[in-house]
């Protein structure tokens, strides 16, 4: 294990065809070795994933000059698991047994993650044996010893309108020991409808993952499509993706401050954020046609050309909402029982987000100076200055202030976009047949969301999406350890974790 | 005769005292959602909605779980019939109704603590992980507002000399008690009090799905129809009473004392429902203004009034004159 990360990946021949970012062909002892070299801080765990007789893992390091991909051949159906060196490839690892029946040799956890019992088979995508159904109920949490403890189930059936999730608390009165999460509610095997599927097929599925992040995963998927082709879309089309994605940013982290408010009963603000959420989203509507902007990005390029007129709706919008925002930011700072709640609950410390390698707003809330739009420069933000705020205390006050600044860096951004705004076409030919495999990251409001394809003529031989949220649900766990049992919504809503992107 | 015609008209008189506060809770509730939601922006569901909501749960199916005891099933007739009638027994028109003698501030007091402890006992009943944690922090929350409760009895019995509210009513909608401090302090106590006893924000919040912060809704989460119906219709008459014990005991002007004429009960009548209404629509411009707070801050809130009560108390022992 002496090997650093570096050395382990010098000196090696990429895989011809995968763009930008190289891919490894690697051997069981390197691939376990990498897993110690990310246990020992070297690198972030990107994404790891299946496919047909493989298993890849996207990781990045600063010894490194751009992310890696490497890929080890699974032939007995076993892989040395990451997971028992570097925690936060168990869930993924576990994901990958289920889907693929490839078990990790070693992993610190065998239970079942996505499937539930449900599916009649095992393996979706692998041997497709036929099993029974099982109870998805049955499922073994983790024991938790103690004097005192009691358990509280909740979910995955919520009384608010939100997605399924179970959580198991175990508490000992209203102080929280240890909550265990159970997710895979909401799986709708988004990797198997994207095998060997057409482009625009796929596209589409990708765009309906989340509906929150539609167009940060329409983004990525496009992008790790036009890298694979070898081609690149417009300039026009670039800003123009900057812009929606600039605007569900604005829309996402509008609605997100407005409900970690309410979850402090104080719903004032979340009648403010729904109000300026509605006008962000009008707008949209307007100048794309829909308020979430699903499939308005394409292959190729964005399937709306806007007219001077439309975006000068976009503008006459932000200049509306600017002002009405700075009062919801007072609003915010200036009520003292509502700072009393958000202040120092919940916190992540700031070697658990390097460590998960936690994006979004969880990470930047405590210490951790990662924005893929910056840290891994895609067109349009690579010429764009902006900031990216970082906040330390790692608690619910700072996440709500990691979106509240990113609010008003968007607003700057898109503006910025609209201004410069090149002539030309928005589309560009991105259908044929060709091979090739491609990766792109984006940042969605959430954090780094991950798109891998691969290429096999007119289709999509496979397609893998990793959200933000794989990194950031298990740092929920440990932020709400030895708080109160009724601050969990409050902690919950801040990180606002994805179910759907996670289940998929 | 005449006897008998001036019974029944006491009695009607105490009739319309029982029935007003049970008639007129629901819309209490309704100018109170309403203006909420109006400070929010919204339009808010129509006055007379929480009278539609009880019709319509009374006419639902009532699901009970299969370990529901007898207590799970009782208890929500019996919380709302005590609740009834501890705010029977508050003057909220007239003193000196008929049965205005058989019970004290006292006995209106233990009446509430009856009515949370069976419904604390049915929270916990059907065995669910929400039902105890409601329970527990309803006890919680019981445990500080009850001794500061029992400090606004003492102060206002000291100021009076009596715990009978008709009486203490009586005397102090005349001048002779004048402005003081300890009832100002009690007055202060009686508002933090109430505010927990009746679940509203910052203690509780009323309108939340989330059944992890829940305290009064999380120990009723499991009851349905008609069994909801009465708990709804308890909490409702449970937010006039102390809307009327507020209006009883630190503003009681108007209210008919002497003259026992139609035209004067009738004119108390018209005083009382305007103040009923005012404080109605004074009770969400503070929740608005303020987020709820920590479930373990309850002590603070609470001892707060605790702190004010026994202010007051001590106050009237220094002199009779605060």
């Amino acid at each position: 294990m002496s090997e650093t990360l570096q050395t382990l990946l010098q000196g090696r021949t990429a895989i011809a065809g995968h763009r930008p970012w190289p891919r490894y062909e690697i051997d069981a002892a390197t691939w376990d070795a990498l897993g110690a070299a990310l246990a020992a801080g070297e690198g972030t765990l990107l994404g790891l994933w299946g496919d047909e007789g493989l298993v890849h893992m996207a990781l990045s390091a600063p010894t490194l000059p751009t992310p890696a991909i490497v890929t080890l051949a699974v032939p007995d159906g076993t892989f040395p698991s990451v997971g028992k060196h570097h925690p936060p490839a168990i869930r993924l690892e576990r994901a990958v047994c289920d889907l693929y029946g490839y078990a990790a040799a070693g992993a610190p956890d065998a239970r079942k993650w996505l499937d539930h019992g449900a599916w009649g088979i095992t393996a979706p995508l692998g041997s497709r044996a036929p099993a029974p159904l099982a109870d998805p109920v049955a499922y073994d949490f983790s024991p938790v010893h103690g004097e005192g403890l009691h358990q509280i189930p909740v979910g995955p059936v919520h009384a608010g309108i939100i997605e399924p999730g179970h959580f198991r608390f175990t508490a000992n009165g209203e102080i929280i020991a240890r909550l265990e999460e159970r997710l895979g509610y909401v799986h709708k095997g988004i990797d198997s409808l994207t095998t060997g599927c057409d482009i625009d097929r796929a596209a589409r599925l990708v765009a309906r993952v989340s509906g929150d992040s539609t167009v940060a995963a329409s983004f990525a998927f496009a992008r790790a499509l036009e890298s694979a082709r070898g081609i690149s879309a417009p300039p026009r089309a670039v800003a123009l993706r900057g812009i929606m994605a600039e605007l569900e940013r604005i829309a996402n982290h509008l609605g997100d401050i407005g409900a970690v408010c309410n979850d402090a009963a104080f719903a004032l603000i979340l009648a403010y954020c729904g109000i300026l959420r509605e006008k962000v989203l009008a707008a949209c509507d307007r100048v794309f046609g829909h308020r979430l902007m699903m499939d308005k990005i394409v292959p190729g390029g964005v399937a709306h050309d806007p007219s001077p007129a439309e975006l000068g709706v976009i503008l006459a919008m932000l200049d509306d909402i600017a002002p009405l925002f700075a009062d919801v930011v007072e609003e915010y700072d200036d009520t003292p029982s509502l700072q009393d709640r958000t202040c120092a609950t919940g916190v992540v410390t700031p070697d658990l987000v390097v460590k998960w390698g936690a994006g979004g707003h969880v990470g930047r809330a405590s210490g951790r100076d990662f924005d893929a739009r910056r840290n891994l420069a895609y067109a349009p933000y690579d010429d764009l200055g902006f900031l990216v705020p970082v906040f330390m205390a790692g608690d619910v006050d700072a996440r709500v202030r990691v979106r509240i600044r990113e609010v008003e860096a968007s607003m700057e951004m898109i503006r910025m976009l609209i201004d410069s705004l090149p002539d030309g076409p928005v589309r560009t030919q991105a259908t044929g047949a060709s091979a090739g495999e491609g990766v792109a990251v984006t940042e969605a409001f959430r954090g780094d969301l991950l798109v891998w394809l691969r290429l096999d003529g007119s289709r999509v031989a496979r397609c893998h999406i990793r959200d933000a949220s794989w990194f950031q649900w298990p740092l929920l766990e440990a932020s709400i350890e030895n708080n109160i049992v009724a601050d969990f919504p409050l902690c919950n809503k801040s990180f606002n974790c994805s179910y759907s992107g996670h289940d998929l | 005769m005449a006897m008998i015609f001036g019974f029944l008209y006491e009695l009607a008189l105490q009739g319309v005292q029982m029935f007003i506060v049970v008639l007129i809770a629901p819309l209490v509730m309704g100018v109170t959602r309403k203006v909420r939601a109006h400070l929010l922006r919204r339009i808010g569901p129509p006055l007379l909605q929480p009278y539609f909501d009880i019709w319509k749960l009374m006419h639902k199916e009532a699901v009970l779980a299969h370990n529901a005891s007898w207590i799970y099933r009782v208890a929500p007739y019996f919380v709302f019939a005590v609740t009834w009638v501890a705010a029977a027994l508050i003057p909220t028109y007239a003193s000196g109704l008929l049965f205005s003698w058989s019970a004290d501030l006292i006995a209106i007091v233990a009446l509430l603590g009856t009515a949370r402890f069976s419904l604390a006992l049915a929270g916990m009943d059907v065995g669910t992980a929400f039902g105890g944690l409601g329970s527990s922090r309803e006890m919680m929350i019981a445990s500080l507002a009850e001794p500061a409760m029992l400090l606004i009895v003492f102060t206002v019995a000291l100021v009076a000399g009596t715990t009978q509210l008709s009486s203490i009513a009586a005397l102090f909608s005349t001048a002779a008690v004048g402005l003081r401090v300890s009832l100002a302090l009690a007055l202060f106590a009686m508002m933090f009090v109430g505010i927990a006893e009746n679940a509203r924000i910052p203690i509780d919040n009323p309108a939340t799905h989330l059944e992890l912060t829940m305290v009064h809704e999380a120990m009723v989460l499991e009851y349905s129809g008609r069994h909801l119906a009465m708990i709804e219709a308890a909490a409702q008459v449970k937010l006039v009473l102390y809307f009327s014990l507020i209006i009883c005991l630190f503003v009681p002007f108007g209210m008919a004392t002497g003259e026992r004429s139609l035209a004067a009960f009738a004119f108390a009548m018209a005083v009382y429902l305007a103040k009923l209404f005012v404080l109605a629509a004074l009770l969400p411009v503070g929740e608005t203004a303020l987020a709820k707070m920590r479930v373990f801050r309850y002590p603070v809130f609470l001892g707060g009034a605790f702190a004010a009560g026994a202010l007051a108390v001590f106050l009237l022992f220094v002199s009779r004159g605060f």
